[in-house]
């Protein structure tokens, strides 16, 4: 953090160039996982791979998507358990 | 053999075909033999950066179907005779002209000149697929603003997937001033985002519209130009040279400036 940066956060300021690199890095999330559905589709197969592991899924339930939640992108995933394996 | 580099960018308007004339220009300043390609077929402009606008008989379509040899549509520069121009036709549209036509003359003119730069049109459609068609490497240029960096991102994705891994970036119309008054996202900023290598940063100049109403590549001008400087280090960076980049700006931490109050820093 620079000298400028403090004093504008002591101020409750933010520079310019801030606000265009949080929205920058916003935009993007959504731009590249909205530009190949392939991309959400790979995420969605390994993520029930690996919670398959420790419970039985239901895939045909299963919904993930990415949305815009207070300034953060977030990945959502709803997956609906038939059976959770016994732990050994 | 020598290599075919696209200019590219996703947002038009940010310096492509000033950036292609200048490192032509570079090049062949260095003794390169050197082919300039305008691919934007219908808003050609790089015969007109380059001061050539009145020396073209044939363009790249003619070449393409035939019409003449390729040889016949390179036009010599006027202060360099290691660079040509290959000018785009400006009465046709992106769809004269194939990936497949593209390649086939990327691979011809790259056996007999060491540099063959292509001028990318803006946006991701037919016209960037037949730029980048022939390509071995990519630049990407791009401006400090959330348009042009969004653009930019767009831009690796489909360069990647099209199998041009590992583009480098030219930051164009950097300004030192609004980048210390916290006004513009800075280098690292912009590095940080777009997560690829840089190899230049060119200071918005004065000097670059000056010489482009002139026709005269600011690279070429032993004026002092801060924007010729930065296009001479890109070039050799090209080149594969290992050159420092300028500084134009200091970063001041609160750290460095501790250290300099305290009479620490050399």
């Amino acid at each position: 953090m620079n000298l400028r940066a403090l004093l504008n956060a002591l101020a409750g300021k933010q520079d310019s160039k801030d606000i265009a690199k949080e929205r920058l890095r916003l935009v993007l999330v959504h731009d590249r996982a909205s530009v190949s559905p392939e991309f959400m589709e790979q995420i969605k197969e390994e993520i029930i791979k690996v919670i398959s592991k420790y419970m039985e899924i239901d895939t045909a339930n299963t919904v993930i998507n990415l949305h815009k939640s207070e300034g953060t992108a977030v990945l959502e995933a709803n997956l609906a358990i038939k059976a959770i394996r016994r732990p050994g | 053999m020598g290599a075919v580099i696209v200019i590219t960018s996703g947002k038009g308007g940010v310096g492509k075909t000033t950036t292609t004339a200048n490192l032509g220009v570079g090049l062949a300043m260095l003794g390169e033999k050197v082919v300039l390609i305008d691919a934007d077929i219908g808003l050609r402009n790089l015969d007109v950066v380059m001061g050539l606008e009145n020396r073209i008989v044939y363009d790249l379509v003619d070449v393409v179907e035939g019409n003449c040899r390729p040889k016949q549509a390179l036009i010599r520069d006027k202060r360099y005779d290691t660079l040509f121009l290959l000018p785009a036709a400006q009465t046709r549209d992106k769809n004269a002209v194939t990936p497949e036509q593209m390649k086939k003359l990327c691979a011809e003119l790259k056996e007999e000149y060491d540099f063959v730069l292509v001028d990318c049109p803006a946006g991701i459609e037919q016209g960037f697929r037949n730029a980048i068609a022939g390509a071995d490497r990519a630049l990407i240029v791009t401006t400090p603003e959330v348009s042009a960096v969004r653009d930019a991102d767009r831009i690796i994705g489909l360069l990647e997937a099209a199998d041009l891994g590992d583009p480098k970036l030219i930051i164009n119309r950097l300004r030192p001033d609004m980048v210390k008054r916290g006004d513009m996202m800075d280098i690292e900023d912009i590095l940080e985002i777009l997560a690829i290598d840089l190899i230049g940063v060119i200071p918005d100049d004065e000097k670059i519209i000056i010489s482009t109403n002139r026709g005269e590549p600011v690279v070429a001008n032993d004026n002092g130009s801060l924007s010729g400087q930065a296009y001479r280090n890109i070039v050799r960076r090209v080149r594969g040279e290992n050159v420092p980049f300028l500084q134009l700006y200091k970063n001041s931490s609160i750290f460095s400036r501790l250290k300099k109050i305290m009479g620490l820093s050399g």
